[in-house]
């Protein structure tokens, strides 16, 4: 039932296309329609899922010659993500109520991409994985390039030639694994079990890894990332910082480090003071956090601190995976969960709410216009969202950041401590740009203050959406929590779990 | 060498006999009846009689399974030729119709009996295993496809891109001849399997070495393989686009058949220094393919005109098929079939596309500017093709490339490196050809320009090619299993 | 246990009801009917838990606990005893204060009632709550309000005040949350009540030194720094000197009514802090800073005088002497602390007795103080220097009345509620600490000379032309004060009132922090 997600949104598209060009409230409603469907479907089977379970969606030989079958399944930690996907698929569809130029198109673009999000997420068979993967590239490219703003069309491309050569990179390893496991079967399942050899994963684990970690943003290959969340238009940012990016990780985990466990091994010698991948990985990781989030702090682009605050978090993503306990994991996850939906809460303040009225990004041109009086739903949006970005209790962010510094410490204490300064950092960053942006220059308090479009019953709709989803999780993790833990008990994860857990 | 009737001979050539007596056909109906008729009939009706002599040639190859292999291989009847005959024929009818009501010309008749001549050729060049008849019918193909080349007389660029295409295939024939002339000196043979029987009792001299890299020129420049390929980008961009639609499919297929026989039946013996993957041939053929997807992809990067952009990624993807002529198993065979048969689907679609342009005289990447607003339907078949080209699931381009990347590697764990700068080639060729696609999709029309309009048939023809490439990319076994098929009903 | 959730009730009425006034609309009035209903509500719930409260007994009272967070071992669990129902009470008596005292506030009223009802949550939820976690979401909670209120209403000066305010109370309250990581780490508990019971039978700091080892630092002290981190997050927010930089600015800066709150409520929950938290769980580190502590102590007493009776501005007069007067509750906190080797009991139960009095005097007395100041700020214009008054005594002669009960009982007059505290803190404390104590008296000797300069400043002496029309006291205003000047009489001459709420929890307290762990 669930591959209706995929069916739902890709028919959605191809409805779209259909409907004639100047009814831009058909357009919207269609949309709309759908992506409300694809979460239905997604929360129906939430209902009636047992944890630690592998729901079997669909199976069916597609390629019987290479072995390669249709074959689409969910576990906890799919589901989760599927959640996420159908929130942020209908927060950015209200976020775009306001798109006049090529509507239909747009909307249909969008559902594209969602149907190749769901379709990653739900994919058990490795060929079938790769083709949602690299399906997911071209609306991208489009939907930036085409209703993006500043410098555009460079976005698209580099995130789509970036986008590009992390799946080529984890196209060969895919192709070597294939091959070496007999080139009989791709299902994820099997060749999680096959018992490739030790020096065989110590090159291929790297190459998928970071294949996928390219996309998740993981320094110094995150350069396409606040480039194209800035030029993208606001839904495209809400879905690529909110949901993309955990493709990536979500890739890490599933292909990279359930297929090839053995390649976070130690090599024997020490490089650096680096001792595995799993190290160098973990020590990216944490540049990542630290680097995004100092970067963040001296921006002059209101959308580029945005940027820059996903590379940091999405860097917590990334060191929470080479923890290998089973908190940090667990934190991950939520993690990915936590972040989609707040990315997506503040690229839509910034971008819809702020841009779209104000034509500016940039701090200091913001704020003189005193925007917390003239939008003052959009500051308390801000407000609410960079709360729930420091990681304050109360929203999910809390939680999972939490767990994975405690996954951390018991890893690699050292660069648990120096996340944890990563945070602090974020907490700066945040109310600078809060500050600069919504509450200006306390002296020229008496300047008339300029008029904007008040907010519209779209916006205020989608900010709920999202901001329901991350209080309700902060109050009651289990929600997700009761998911995700069984999940790694699966026996999907015996060779990671026999590895190097703690 | 069992005599044979002649009835026997004519039976087993029916779907060439066929062709160029359709060919004939067609030529003499346009000069007979219709001379006087309008411009648009006449190439209805010689559309038509071309069609259906392909029609019937592929259902007689297709319905008549048959096995045989006559006077020592210089005809080779397999379900496998035929296969690829069938398919040779389907490109020609796409072509065909892709040319109706073309402008370039006033001599329809004579264009479309060397288009089939050219096919004629081509078939017989996938079923013969003598090297005298490769070379005959190679010619026959290379001299059609220079005059199909030249055909636009009123257009400078069309000679001179036949002129540089006949010299360099004048070289590169003589070159192969004298190849083969060498093969026979050593082996005393001018059949593969005779040359193959030569080579298991004689060690690898530096006259064979020489030998065998005169014959991977001569081959290597009808597949536009570097460094062959410098008469690709003048003959695509120079000649009609139908000529050119048909060099960049049919051609491409017939010749890379030639390629894999000569070097897995010709070039191959138990002795160690040709067998299999150790094959002397094989490093060489590695070279080139490297070469060819540098220079390719490479090259196409700054280009600003499409069908020069079109040839150069001719080039990179001649350098990923030659991965399957050098796994040069089945399974390496089965890989470059699918995909030399998908890209030819492909490309003949983009030129398809090109050529309903032609009456704007769009050769310019920036001329397709704004194109989806003007023409969505054809917009989106160029997107379908386009992104095929570049690998992008889940069409057919994209299933080809890890077929035969993935068959590379389980050929030979060596290929490995080749596989690699293969797929870094290919996200690099995202890049250009997105840059099309940006052009088409995301610019805006200026606007004086008003809507595109395209004949029905061309229509017809492009929608279907570009179905054809989605379907088989969606269920690629459509293709397998009739490439299974064929060649599992060999002997070898 | 799980009775019915009345800690869970009171903490949400106050959220409620801020959710309400942001839906109330354009109508002026409802947003303030809203608040002084919400608030009204929590007073009487608050009053309601008093009637129900057993106060012969020192054990939690009113107790919910429910597994919120299993993989973290975390609860939710919320109960009160003496000290958190004597919290509660202020709290929810500032609030109503500062609610009067704001009811005229014209500016975007909606958004200002609805963030002081969010800081009303915070602080109950602050005082009730007994696991790490979600106690410190609402002690962010009470942190965010109260920075808008500073930035959005306050003087001229409000943007680098309010900044400050934010930096410095988040600085300690990351203290506190790295404190508390480390502790997790180290024994994988967040329940203040289980952690006090590890550290009573000893079992903390042995668990802190295993699990905190980090490169070439030992448990032991790395457990040190977890204490300070600890104790800097509560000492930014009493303030100790010399962590109390930020209050000056935030004082004056802030409108009066939240001023009433800062002082009133939000200090408090740096002292709820030490002695919830940081005292059970760290009685050795405590007992081994102490020296320092107490130094801190003095100097928050002393030194503030001194620096308040320099000051011209009203509100920057008051704010120094908060800072002085918190000093008294500290430095009564401390000594309970130090160790006696179970002597000594009696006093340290007097000392802490004080302690919590002092600490419900000075928020009923502050409080009521700043709201004098806006008055005199709203009738004059903005303006309320010490030198800018004078001869108010004769042009409003029951404001100055008012003000002067105030005034005299923040001076520690006997008859009203400043004397019994102070008093009691100083008859525990000089036996426990005599020199600490005895430097503090000059802290009590300077405050009365500033605080009279106040009475003779601005109500006697010659009365300004500027002033000649000042109007005096109206009845609404006279009957929001009554209460609160009533309380200061009542509470001086019973203040059994107040300590019989918190004495048996005092006693228990002292009685835990018995046997000294040696580390």
């Amino acid at each position: 039932m669930l591959a209706w997600t995929i069916y739902i949104s890709f028919a959605g598209a191809a409805v779209l296309m259909l409907t004639p060009k100047a009814s831009l409230r058909a357009a919207r409603v269609i949309a709309l329609m759908t992506a409300i469907s694809g979460f239905a479907v997604t929360v129906a089977a939430w209902v009636r899922f047992t944890p630690g379970e592998i729901l079997q969606v669909a199976r069916v030989p597609w390629i019987p010659s290479l072995g390669i079958e249709y074959h689409l399944a969910a576990d906890g930690i799919s589901l989760t993500l599927l959640l996420l996907t159908g929130i942020v698929a209908i927060a950015g569809v209200l976020f775009s109520w306001n798109v006049e130029r090529r509507t239909r198109e747009f909307f249909a673009l969008f559902l594209l991409l969602i149907g190749a999000v769901y379709g990653v997420f739900l994919s058990f068979d490795v060929f079938l994985f790769f083709v949602f993967y690299e399906l997911a590239i071209i609306p991208k490219y489009f939907l930036i390039a085409i209703w993006g703003s500043t410098g555009k069309e460079y976005a698209a491309m580099k995130l789509a030639l970036y986008s590009f050569v992390g799946s080529a990179m984890v196209l060969i390893g895919v192709i070597a694994a294939y091959v070496e496991a007999g080139a009989k079967t791709t299902d994820l399942a099997t060749l999680a079990r096959y018992p490739f050899p030790l020096h065989f994963e110590m090159w291929v684990f790297p190459l998928v890894f970071l294949g996928f970690a390219i996309l998740a943003g993981m320094w110094p290959f995150h350069t396409w990332a606040p480039t194209g969340h800035a030029a993208a238009p606001t839904a495209a940012s809400m879905l690529l910082a909110g949901v993309v990016m955990k493709l990536g990780a979500y890739g890490c985990l599933r292909v990279a480090m359930m297929l090839f466990p053995g390649g976070m091994e130690a090599w024997g010698f020490h490089v650096l003071g680096l001792d595995s991948w799993r190290g160098l990985f973990a020590v990216l990781a944490l540049i990542g956090i630290v680097y995004g989030a100092s970067v963040a702090l001296v921006q002059k682009d209101f959308k580029f601190v945005i940027g820059y605050s996903s590379v940091s978090h999405m860097g917590f993503v990334l060191l929470g995976l080479m923890t290998l306990n089973q908190i940090g994991l667990d934190g991950t996850v939520l993690q990915m969960f936590s972040h989609g939906i707040i990315a997506g809460l503040l690229f839509a303040v910034v971008g819809r709410m702020v841009y779209d009225r104000t034509h500016t990004r940039m701090l200091n041109e913001l704020g003189p216009m005193h925007l917390a009086r003239v939008i003052p739903f959009a500051a308390a949006a801000f407000v609410l969202a960079g709360m729930a970005s420091i990681g304050l209790p109360g929203f999910s962010g809390f939680v999972a950041e939490f767990e994975i510094l405690i996954g951390a410490w018991r890893a690699y204490p050292t660069l648990a401590v120096l996340a944890g300064a990563g945070i602090l950092v974020g907490i700066a960053f945040t109310w600078r740009a809060l500050d600069k942006a919504f509450f200006g220059d306390a002296a020229s308090s008496t300047q008339a203050a300029v008029t904007l479009a008040p907010i519209t019953w779209a916006e205020r709709a989608g900010t709920s959406v999202l901001m329901a989803a991350t209080v309700a999780v902060g109050l009651y993790p289990r929600l997700l929590l009761d998911l995700i833990l069984p999940a790694f008990n699966s026996p999907l994860f015996d060779g990671l779990r026999k590895g190097l857990w703690r | 060498m069992n005599a044979m009737s002649l009835t026997e001979l004519l039976r087993l050539t029916l779907p060439e006999i066929v062709v160029s007596l359709v060919g004939l056909l067609t030529l003499t109906l346009d000069l007979v009846a219709v001379q006087q008729r309008t411009f648009a009939t006449r190439w209805k009706v010689g559309a038509l009689t071309a069609c259906t002599g392909c029609a019937g040639a592929i259902l007689l190859a297709v319905l008549r399974p048959e096995q045989a292999s006559i006077y020592g291989g210089m005809l080779v009847v397999t379900p496998l030729t035929e296969m690829v005959q069938a398919a040779l024929a389907g490109f020609t009818i796409l072509a065909v119709l892709l040319s109706v009501d073309s402008d370039f010309t006033q001599n329809i008749g004579e264009y479309l009996a060397i288009m089939l001549f050219a096919t004629a050729g081509m078939m017989v060049l996938v079923s013969t295993r003598n090297l005298l008849v490769i070379f005959a019918s190679l010619e026959l193909l290379s001299l059609s496809l220079y005059v199909l080349t030249a055909f636009n007389k009123r257009s400078r660029r069309s000679a001179e891109a036949a002129l540089k295409y006949f010299l360099f295939g004048g070289m590169a024939a003589a070159i192969f001849l004298f190849g083969i002339s060498l093969l026979y000196g050593l082996s005393g043979s001018i059949e593969l399997t005779g040359v193959a029987t030569a080579l298991e009792s004689q060690p690898l001299t530096p006259l064979w070495v020489v030998a065998m890299v005169m014959i991977v020129t001569g081959l290597g420049f009808k597949i536009a393989a570097a460094p062959f390929h410098l008469w690709a980008p003048d003959a695509y961009q120079g000649a009609p686009t139908p000529s050119a639609a048909m060099i960049a499919s049919s051609s491409k297929l017939a010749s890379f058949i030639v390629l894999a026989a000569v070097m897995a039946l010709g070039l191959t013996a138990s002795g160690s220094a040709w067998h299999g993957p150790q094959a002397a041939w094989v490093p060489l053929l590695e070279v080139v393919a490297a070469l060819s997807m540098l220079a390719g992809n490479l090259a196409a990067i700054v280009q600003s005109s499409t069908r020069r952009l079109l040839a150069y990624s001719a080039i990179g993807h001649a350098g990923y098929m030659l991965l399957g002529v050098i796994a040069s198993s089945e399974l390496g065979l089965r890989a470059l079939l699918y995909y030399v048969i998908t890209y030819g689907l492909a490309t003949l679609g983009a030129f398809g596309v090109l050529a309903a342009l032609e009456k704007e005289g769009v050769d310019e990447i920036d001329g397709l500017a704004g194109l989806s607003q003007r023409a969505p339907w054809l917009s989106f078949c160029m997107l379908i093709f386009m992104l095929s080209l570049a690998g992008i699931p889940p069409l057919s381009g994209f299933f080809g490339k890890f077929f035969l990347f993935s068959s590379a590697l389980r050929a030979s764990g060596r290929l490995l490196w080749l596989v690699i700068l293969a797929i870094g080639m290919s996200a690099v060729s995202l890049y250009y050809y997105l840059r099309v696609l940006k052009q088409i999709f995301v610019l805006d029309a200026t606007a004086e320009e008003e809507d595109v309009r395209t004949p029905l048939l061309m229509r017809v023809t492009i929608s279907v090619t570009a179905l054809l490439v989605i379907a088989l990319g969606c269920y690629p076994d459509l293709l397998l299993h009739w490439i299974d098929t064929a060649l599992r009903a060999m002997p070898h | 246990m799980n009775g019915f959730p009345w800690l869970s009730v009171l903490t949400a009425t106050p959220f409620a009801g801020a959710i309400l006034v942001l839906l109330t609309g354009k109508n002026r009035n409802a947003a303030r009917i809203v608040t002084a209903a919400a608030s009204g509500a929590s007073l009487a719930i608050v009053l309601g838990l008093w009637h129900g409260f057993n106060a012969a007994s020192g054990a939690l009272q009113f107790q919910e606990r429910r597994p919120w967070i299993p993989a973290l071992g975390v609860d939710y669990h919320v109960a009160i005893d003496g000290l958190g129902l004597l919290m509660l009470l202020l709290s929810a008596m500032v609030v109503l204060m500062s609610v009067a005292a704001s009811w005229s506030n014209q500016e975007h009223e909606r958004l200002y009632f609805a963030l002081v009802l969010l800081l009303e949550t915070g602080l109950f939820g602050t005082f009730t709550a007994l696991n790490f976690i979600h106690w410190f979401f609402y002690w962010e909670l009470g942190l965010i309000p109260a920075f808008f209120l500073i930035r959005l209403w306050g003087g001229p000066q409000r943007a680098r005040a309010a900044t400050q305010f934010f930096v410095y109370t988040m600085v300690g309250s990351v203290g506190l949350l790295l404190a508390f990581l480390a502790i997790f780490l180290a024994t994988g508990k967040f329940d203040f009540i289980d952690l006090a019971q590890m550290a009573q039978s000893g079992q903390l700091g042995p668990a802190l030194a295993q699990g905190l080892h980090w490169g070439p630092w030992t448990g032991g002290r790395i457990a040190e720094w977890v204490f300070w981190a600890a104790f800097l997050g509560f000492a930014v927010k009493v303030p100790i000197v010399p962590f109390h930089t930020w209050l000056p600015s935030a004082y004056a800066e802030a409108p009066s009514s939240t001023t009433m709150l800062l002082t009133g409520a939000m200090s408090k929950m740096g002292l709820y802090g030490l002695l919830r938290i940081l005292l059970p769980i760290f009685p050795e580190q405590m007992q081994h800073a102490l020296p320092l502590l107490l130094w801190l102590a003095v100097a928050s007493v002393v030194w503030s005088a001194f620096v308040a009776w320099a000051q011209t501005d009203l509100k920057r007069i008051f704010a120094y002497s908060s800072v002085n007067h918190l000093g008294y509750c500290v430095l009564g906190v401390l000594v309970a602390v130090k160790w006696t080797g179970g002597a000594l009991a009696g006093e340290k139960a007097a000392a802490l007795d004080g302690a919590l009095l002092q600490t419900f005097n000075h928020a009923l007395t502050a409080a009521a103080l700043f709201w004098f100041v806006a008055m005199l700020e709203r009738r004059s214009g903005g303006l309320r220097g010490l030198n800018d008054f004078g001869g108010l005594r004769k042009v409003a002669p029951v404001f100055c009345g008012l003000m002067g009960i105030a005034v005299f009982s923040s001076l520690g007059l006997p008859g009203l509620n400043g004397f019994p505290g102070e008093f009691l803190i100083f008859k525990g404390a000089f036996s426990l600490a005599t020199w600490a104590t005895a430097l503090s008296v000059i802290g009590l000797l300077i405050t009365a000379v500033f605080l009279l300069v106040i009475l003779e400043r601005v109500f006697y002496g010659p009365v300004s032309e500027r002033w000649a029309g000042l109007r005096d006291l109206s009845t609404g205003e006279r009957l929001a004060l009554a209460p609160a000047v009533a309380l200061m009489f009542v509470l001086g001459f019973y203040p059994q009132l107040i300590v019989g709420v918190v004495n048996s929890t005092v006693i228990q307290l002292v009685s835990q922090l018995g046997p000294h762990v040696g580390f």
